[in-house]
C-alpha cells in the first residue's frame, strides 16, 4: 500500500484545467521528485493533494483514506504537511514561534520534535528569537521545513525547496532533504535543480502540460535520453 | 509652559482614546486586508451600551466599562460572520464598501434607540487637581491608566498565547497560515473581539472625558484613522504610538488655530504622512 496514491486527476484553478490526468505515488520513507518544462502542473499536482487546487476527476488517497479535495488545514490534520515555495515563512514571528505555529493543530506537548528540528538545523537554534524575516533565504528554508516537521508528519511536500538560493546552499539544502528522510520521513517535491533532485530521489516523474510522461528511478531519469535532452542540457 | 503641560494632559488624554480605536482597525486591516469604516460606530455603542448599565443599576462607569465591551464585541462578531463573512472571497473594496453601510446602519440604530442629543453618565462636574498649575481630571488617570492596562493585557496576548501568535502569523501570511493548519475563522472571531472590546473602552473613555453623541465614534474616525497610518497600517504597536501623536498634534494645535480645526491636523499629519512614507513609522501592510 502507498502512503500517498495520486490517481489520474484532472483539475485546476477556477475553470481552467491545468491538469489533465497526474498519477503518482509516493510509498513510506521515499524521497519522490517532480520535474518538468515551465508551465507542466507540476506545483499545481502538489497543490493538488494539498486541497489548494479544485480536483474535477480521479483521486487521492493518503494513507488508503480520501484526501481529495479536503480543506488545506485537514490535510494538514491526516498527517501530511506542505513547504510553499515563496513566503513560507511568518516574516515577523521569531523562529521559534514559527515552529510552534507549525505544531498548532497539537494540544500535546512538542518539545521533542522541537529538540529534533534543532539537532537537525543547529543555526536555527541560535538564532531562535530572532524574527524569522531577518534569515538568510537558506535559513528561512530551514524555519520552513522545520515548521512542517513540528507535526511529526509522514509525509512532507515541498515545492521548490531550492528556488533562489545560491549555489553552495542549494548543496546544503539538498542534505537536509536527505537527512529529514533518513528520519522516516517520505518527501515529495518539485525542483528546478533536476539533476541533483533525481541524484537524490528514489523515483521520479516528468510531467508535462499537465500529464505524466515518464516515472521511473532516479538513476534510471538521470540515464535517460528524452530526459536529459529536456532538462539536463543533453 | 504651564499651558503647554496643560495641553500635553489633554494630548495624552484624547491620544489614549484614538489608540485604542486605531489599535482594532490596524488588527482588522492586519488580518482582514479591509479597512473597517464602521469602526468609529463601534466606538459610539461601546459607550451606549455602557450607559444602559449606568443608568439601568446607577452602576459606576467602570462597572458598566466591561459590559460595553463585551456587547460591543460580541456585535461586532456578529456582523463578522453574518455580512463580511460572506464577503472574504470578493475584492477588498467590497467589504470597504460593506464596513461604510453597516456603520450608516448601526449609527441611525443608535439615534433611534437613545436619541440625538448629548447625554452623560454623571451629572456635575469634576473638580480637577492642581499640579504646578496644571489641571488633571481622576477620570483623566482612568482614561490614560485604562488604556494602558489594556495596551498591556494586548501585548500580553500577542506574545504569550497560541491564538495571539496565530493572530500574528495570519497578519503576517494569511495563505501560510492556512497551510499550517490554523483555524482561519477563529483567528478572524478574535480579531473581532478585540478590536470591537477596544474601540468599544475607546468610546466610553471618550464619553467619560466629554458626552455621549450618536456621531461621537464617526467623528473620531479620520483621527483614528489618522493613526493608524501614521504607525503603519495592520501594526497594532504601531497604531499605539499614532494614536498618541495624533492627540498630541490636535491639542497643542489649539495654540495657533482654531479648535475646531482638530480634526484637520489628524489629516495633514496623514497626508503628510502618506507622501514622505506611506508605510508609516513601523513598516506596514501594502494593500
Amino acid at each position: 500500500m502507498a502512503l500517498l496514491n495520486v490517481e489520474q486527476i484532472r483539475g485546476g484553478y477556477g475553470d481552467v484545467d491545468i491538469l489533465h490526468g497526474v498519477s503518482m505515488t509516493v510509498d513510506a520513507g521515499e524521497i519522490v521528485v517532480i520535474i518538468g518544462p515551465n508551465g507542466a502542473g507540476k506545483s499545481t499536482a502538489m497543490k493538488a493533494v494539498f486541497g489548494l487546487v479544485t480536483v474535477r476527476e480521479g483521486r487521492i488517497r493518503y494513507k488508503d483514506a480520501p484526501i481529495t479535495n479536503l480543506r488545506p488545514d485537514q490535510v494538514v490534520r491526516a498527517g501530511v504537511c506542505y513547504v510553499p515555495q515563496e513566503h513560507n515563512v511568518f516574516p515577523s514571528l521569531t523562529v521559534e514561534e514559527n515552529l510552534e505555529m507549525g505544531a498548532f493543530i497539537r494540544n500535546d506537548d512538542y518539545s521533542k520534535e522541537m529538540r529534533t528540528v534543532y539537532e537537525l538545523f543547529p543555526a536555527l537554534y541560535e538564532k531562535r528569537k530572532q524574527p524569522a524575516g531577518a534569515l538568510s533565504g537558506g535559513q528561512r528554508q530551514m524555519v520552513a521545513m522545520g515548521r512542517a516537521m513540528m507535526l511529526d508528519p509522514a509525509l512532507i511536500l515541498l515545492d521548490e525547496p531550492t528556488a533562489g538560493l545560491a549555489p553552495g546552499i542549494v548543496d546544503q539544502m539538498f542534505e537536509n532533504i536527505k537527512k529529514i528522510n533518513s528520519l522516516g520521513v517520505s518527501i515529495l517535491m518539485v525542483e528546478q535543480n533536476a539533476q541533483q533532485a533525481l541524484a537524490l530521489a528514489h523515483r521520479g516523474y516528468v510531467l508535462t502540460t499537465g500529464r505524466n510522461r515518464h516515472s521511473d528511478t532516479g538513476p534510471n531519469l538521470l540515464a535517460d535520453r528524452d530526459v536529459r535532452e529536456m532538462f539536463l542540457g543533453g | 509652559m504651564t499651558e503647554f503641560l496643560q495641553l500635553t494632559v489633554y494630548g495624552i488624554v484624547l491620544g489614549s482614546v484614538i489608540s485604542l480605536g486605531a489599535i482594532g482597525l490596524s488588527l482588522v486591516y492586519g488580518i482582514l486586508r479591509f479597512p473597517h469604516f464602521a469602526h468609529g460606530d463601534l466606538i459610539t455603542l461601546g459607550a451606549y451600551l455602557a450607559l444602559v448599565v449606568v443608568t439601568a443599576l446607577n452602576a459606576p462607569v467602570l462597572v458598566a466599562l466591561p459590559v460595553g465591551v463585551a456587547g460591543t464585541a460580541a456585535v461586532a462578531v456578529a456582523i463578522d460572520q453574518v455580512l463580511y463573512r460572506r464577503l472574504r472571497r470578493v475584492a477588498p473594496v467590497i467589504l470597504l464598501i460593506a464596513s461604510v453601510g453597516v456603520a450608516l446602519i448601526l449609527r441611525s440604530l443608535i439615534q433611534i434607540i437613545w436619541g440625538p442629543s448629548n447625554q452623560v453618565y454623571e451629572q456635575g462636574i469634576q473638580f480637577p487637581w492642581r499640579i504646578m498649575g496644571v489641571g488633571i481630571k481622576p477620570d483623566h488617570l482612568i482614561i490614560v491608566g485604562g488604556a494602558a492596562v489594556l495596551v498591556v493585557a494586548l501585548h500580553l496576548f500577542l506574545q504569550k498565547t497560541k491564538t495571539g501568535k496565530a493572530m500574528r502569523a495570519m497578519s503576517d501570511n494569511a495563505d501560510l497560515a492556512q497551510v499550517t493548519g490554523i483555524k482561519v475563522n477563529n483567528v478572524i472571531i478574535w480579531t473581532w473581539i478585540i478590536g470591537g472590546g477596544l474601540a468599544a473602552a475607546a468610546g466610553i473613555f471618550l464619553a467619560m472625558d466629554t458626552r455621549l453623541h450618536p456621531v461621537m465614534g464617526w467623528r473620531l474616525l479620520l483621527p483614528v484613522f489618522a493613526a493608524a497610518i501614521l504607525g503603519g497600517i495592520g501594526r497594532p504597536y504601531g497604531a499605539i504610538l499614532g494614536g498618541l501623536i495624533i492627540g498630541l498634534a490636535q491639542e497643542y494645535s489649539t495654540t495657533v488655530i482654531n479648535p475646531s480645526y482638530k480634526p484637520a491636523v489628524a489629516f495633514a499629519i496623514m497626508v503628510a504622512m502618506l507622501v514622505v512614507r506611506p508605510t508609516g513609522l513601523f513598516a506596514g501592510k501594502k494593500a
